[in-house]
């Protein structure tokens, strides 16, 4: 059976003539999931969460409900929603269909949450490039302030939140949470050390908040409006819900498509969703939850057990797309960003690309992710432009691993895995890239060195 | 003396060897108290933890616990331990009872060797003309914990260099490690948050912002804990070699505060002066303005010889001019807050052999709220205890100018005070003969039919006792000026002449005299003044109103 989309949080804003006004997001039931969820108990709020078993859309896939109850409510201290919209990610671009196309869905799930966790003001971080969804964003809150969705006594629950807008610098970093709380606060960027400074305890102005994920809000609302048992029946057990895959690269059709959890495979989502390789092209490797998660090559094998002891072994085309399957394989789900590469790639030059980025985009705060992604970046620009040594290629992989799990932040792993995962994978072909150019031979049509 | 509350104490278990250390204490320090160094950079004590430098990654385990019941869980007999995976930072855990390190493991090792290498990819390696080699954090460890060669062959970052942050501190962004240090003493010990990171990445830069300079009076605190040479000091920058230099504990004599310090010398010539901690009194600062006073050695005004008359005389024939002065009777005798408590002792028995009246002029000064108080000498405090005074200092001399033009006092035995400064104008120094033991050829001095050479306070040893009511000692450092005397010597001579009996000025003798007279000193002998300086007893002079507000460890007594 051919892969099928199951559009959820996308349902709207693909029907023709949708817009952005709350007009016609109320003509589509929109709201209804705050009215229901004003009229329970915040903590019941909870509950539905997390029975839903929903797990966050920004990456790592941390249980939401989960994440909600380390909010420390002993301390007396006011509780912070911040929404992150800093989506940054290469090759990631889902949180921006929401927030151009239909931002009531995420509104009304930041009120929904802000109603659970009992926040009365929430941020909406939102990366800085995004200036017009910005704009949409903020002109969405006067609406639903106008209709008393948001502000003062929301539908006369005698509870008030305010949400404010936020725009990002335009920095990578400042979407780990605790960079985006030191960014919200007006100061540089810099992650925080974790212990002490977890957010759910010491996050923004040192007071507990909540920091959750632009798409995450957007399926708390469907939560509501499901019933957390209705909600974990999507998708399958232990990662329910929808999972919108932005593939881009050397596909036939680049896209976003929305998919129950574990309900399809690569395969599917590649050639049947996305069509398959370009004509007279083969795939070679695919990224598959965003740039930091570990590459994965067509051709391999995976042999594991899955969480619940069933035993696979599959190619890249029969993973499951859910959390724990590809976990399993060795890498991540992620932000569902998958980036394919085809034959055409040269691998070596995919690689340092994805480093010059890191190098571009960490924050120096830490030694080992500062110095050591600018190492592996000067490494492979070299190799690439003809100066490469044999020895090079175990050297990356050892300033990876210097760097991976030493750092102050998740940047580390973001700079270490692509080098991690592909050095073993492709070191035959990064040889061959380093001895082709010391041989002159030409490289992509063109003569390198 | 004030016995200090013992913190209890927990197990903390270091490569399987179980020692005690204190409960809650930062895991970085409690290793340095049972003797483990940890390396790190950007940890200070005194400081907040940033945890960017990842040198003082560890492994931590703790005894695990069944989740149903809360026991402990057994292996062998005994708890079995929960290492976590990933090595965490030492400097931002605390210790908590059953913790577990592991300091000699491969991935300690691992993680070290790999922070050291990455610190040095963009560094100079400029050693032979940095000065800080020698004191150099970054050159010990790689030394201690590196690999010992580098397989870095691409560009290094070129920053900027020798830049002038401000009037006193000079900065060489190429050779900052970025662990922040001087950022947050600026931010949080001077409250001048005047440094800051600009640019991302390796491209991290140190600098100032735009418009404003380094210039607080605690700036050289930056050079002192900058672990490499990013940030030195422009007065000492290319002077001298750091392990050329005999260090000598010291006290800064910049106020009552009585600020620990190390003071740097070599043949004679002090370098610099840096603070030396000291957690009751000035953590591990200093004022720039303290380290200044090294200056007052090699100033144009020293008093460096004898004088008798206006003419220079050899000290032999001075001090028998002064016996001679001072046992014509109808003596007044200035002290100073600036005399060691011995000095001022011998002054005592001088003014009581002489039935003299003695005054303790005050020094005067604003203070900051950190470590310059409103007392601009170190050892008021000292004359008290000592006996030469009673009450607080005076802020003039004009019971004493008043004495003088009734005829009351006709000679006059002046140490270290300016006295022209204090009300005793020339019409009236005219109608005394004064014998002057001082620093500097002031109008003093040029009014005194003799002048003695005194020593400064890095050429002679003593105690002082700071507003805490704390004793401090201090050692010579360099030797004074060629044919001078200690003050105590010159004082137990001053004082032989008047009683006809040889005085002694040995340390030992006069502590027993302060032991003996003084019920706050006794028990107290120079050997049982550690190294942190003793409080005593100053309740007897409580209602005293001492000009001292609040400092950085200081509060005034609050009057019921």
């Amino acid at each position: 059976m051919p892969a099928v989309e199951r559009p959820l949080i996308y349902a709207n804003l693909r029907q023709p003539g949708y817009t952005v006004d709350i007009d016609c997001y109320l003509r589509h039931g929109g709201y209804d999931a705050l009215k229901k969820a004003v009229a329970m108990k915040p903590e019941d709020v909870c509950k539905e969460v997390e029975t839903s078993g929903l797990r966050g859309r920004g990456g790592a896939g941390f249980p939401t409900g989960m994440k909600w109850k380390f909010l420390d409510r002993k301390s007396g201290k006011p509780a912070y929603l911040v929404v992150n919209a800093d989506e940054s990610e290469p090759g990631t671009y889902k949180d921006r269909q929401i927030i151009y196309k239909d931002p009531h869905q995420m509104l009304e799930g930041i009120a929904i949450t802000a109603w659970a966790i009992q926040a009365k003001q929430a941020f909406i971080y939102i990366r800085g490039e995004f200036q017009h969804g910005a704009k949409i964003l903020e002109r969405a809150i006067v609406e639903a302030k106008a209709k008393n969705f948001l502000g003062q006594n929301i539908l006369g629950s005698n509870y008030s939140c305010e949400v404010v807008v936020h725009r990002g610098g335009g920095c990578y970093v400042c979407g780990e949470e605790t960079g985006l709380i030191e960014s919200l606060e007006g100061k540089r960027g810099y992650p925080r050390i974790k212990p002490p400074y977890f957010p759910a305890v010491l996050g923004l102005y040192n007071c507990p908040t909540i920091v959750n994920n632009a798409e995450t809000m957007a399926q708390v609302k469907h939560v509501l409006a499901f019933g957390g048992a209705e909600f974990a029946k999507i998708g399958i057990p232990g990662d329910s819900g929808t999972h919108i895959w932005g593939v881009s690269g050397l596909v036939k059709r680049p896209g976003l498509y929305e998919i129950e959890a574990g309900k399809a495979t690569f395969g599917e989502l590649l050639y049947d969703l996305c069509g398959g390789p370009l004509d007279g092209r083969k795939f070679k490797a695919i990224i598959p939850g965003g740039s930091s998660t570990k590459i994965l090559k067509f051709g391999e094998r995976f042999k594991g057990k899955l969480p619940n002891g069933t035993e696979f072994d599959w190619a890249l085309e029969d993973i499951p797309l859910d959390s724990n399957s590809i976990a399993a394989c060795g890498t991540g789900l992620g932000t569902g960003g998958t980036i394919a590469l085809d034959d055409s790639v040269e691998m070596i030059q995919a690689l340092s690309n994805l480093n010059a980025f890191y190098a571009h985009e960490t924050c120096g705060q830490c030694t080992p992710c500062r110095e050591g992604s600018l190492w592996l970046s000067r490494v492979s620009k070299r190799i690439t432009t003809g100066g490469g040594m044999e020895t090079d290629v175990p050297l990356l992989l050892d300033i990876a691993n210097q760097v991976a799990g030493r750092t102050i932040c998740a940047h580390g792993e973001a700079v270490a895995w692509p080098v991690q995962s592909a050095v073993p994978k492709f070191k035959d072909e990064y040889l061959e890239s380093i001895r082709r150019r010391q041989r002159g031979e030409e490289v992509n049509g063109l003569r390198l060195i | 003396m004030v016995t200090d509350n013992k913190p209890s104490l927990v197990a903390l278990n270091v490569d399987g060897v179980e020692y005690q250390v204190s409960a809650g204490a930062n895991l970085v320090d409690a290793l340095a108290s049972i003797g483990k160094e940890v390396p790190h950079y950007c940890y200070h004590p005194k400081l907040t933890v940033a945890g960017n430098c990842r040198m003082c990654l560890v492994e931590l385990g703790s005894p695990l616990r069944d989740r149903a019941t809360n026991e402990l869980v057994m292996e062998n007999g005994k708890p079995k331990i929960g290492w976590q995976p990933k090595p965490a930072i030492a400097c931002a855990t605390n210790v908590s009872p059953g913790l577990h390190v592991r300091l000699d493991s491969p991935t300690v090792k691992a993680c070290r060797e790999g922070v050291t290498e990455m610190l040095l990819l963009n560094h100079p390696l400029d050693c032979p003309i940095c000065d800080q080699a020698g004191e150099c954090k970054l050159q010990e460890f790689s030394a201690e914990y590196g690999r010992g060669y580098s397989r870095y062959v691409d560009e290094k970052n070129a920053k900027p260099k020798h830049t002038k942050l401000g009037p006193r501190v000079t900065l060489d962004d190429e050779r900052c490690i970025l662990c922040s240090r001087c950022v947050r003493f600026c931010n949080e010990v001077a409250k001048d948050p005047v440094l800051g990171f600009v640019n991302r990445g390796s491209y991290n830069t140190l600098t100032c912002f735009p418009g404003r300079e380094l210039t607080n009076n605690y700036s050289l605190n930056t050079v002192d804990i900058c672990p490499v040479g990013a940030l030195t000091s422009t007065d000492f920058r290319f002077k001298m070699r750091v392990w050329f230099l005999k260090q000598t504990s010291s006290i800064c004599t910049e106020s009552s505060t009585g600020v620990n310090t190390t003071v740097w010398s070599r043949e004679g010539k002090i370098y610099r002066i840096t603070p030396r901690r000291n957690d009751a009194v000035n953590d591990t600062w200093m004022s720039d303005s303290g380290r200044e006073i090294l200056r007052e050695v090699d100033a144009a005004h020293r008093i460096t010889a004898p004088q008798v008359r206006g003419a220079a005389a050899d000290l032999e024939s001075a001090l028998t001019t002064a016996g001679e002065i001072l046992r014509a009777g109808a003596v007044g005798v200035v002290g100073s807050g600036h005399q060691t408590i011995e000095e001022q002792r011998l002054l005592t028995h001088f003014a009581q052999a002489t039935q003299a009246k003695a005054y303790v002029p005050a020094r005067a000064g604003s203070a900051d709220g950190l470590l310059i108080s409103e007392d601009r000498t170190p050892n008021f405090r000292g004359a008290l205890l000592a006996g030469l005074t009673n009450r607080a200092a005076d802020r003039d001399l004009s019971a004493l100018k008043a004495d003088i033009d009734a005829g009351r006092v006709r000679t006059l035995l002046v140490c270290r005070e300016d006295v022209t400064t204090l009300g005793l104008d020339a019409t009236t120094l005219a109608k005394v003969r004064m014998v002057y033991l001082g620093l500097h050829n002031d109008a003093t001095a040029k009014a005194a039919e003799v002048v003695l050479p005194a020593l400064s306070v890095f050429e002679r040893s003593g105690h002082f006792v700071n507003c805490q009511f704390r004793v401090q000692s201090f050692v010579r450092a360099i030797p004074g000026p060629i044919g001078t005397l200690p003050d105590v010597a010159i004082l137990a001579r001053l004082l032989g002449s008047v009683t006809g009996q040889p005085a002694a000025f040995d340390a030992d003798s006069l502590w027993k005299d302060l032991a003996a007279k003084q019920p706050a000193l006794a028990d107290l002998s120079p050997s049982k003044v550690p190294s942190e300086g003793v409080i005593v007893d100053g309740s007897a002079w409580a209602n005293l109103s001492f000009p001292e507000g609040k400092l950085l460890k200081f509060a005034p007594a609050t009057k019921a």
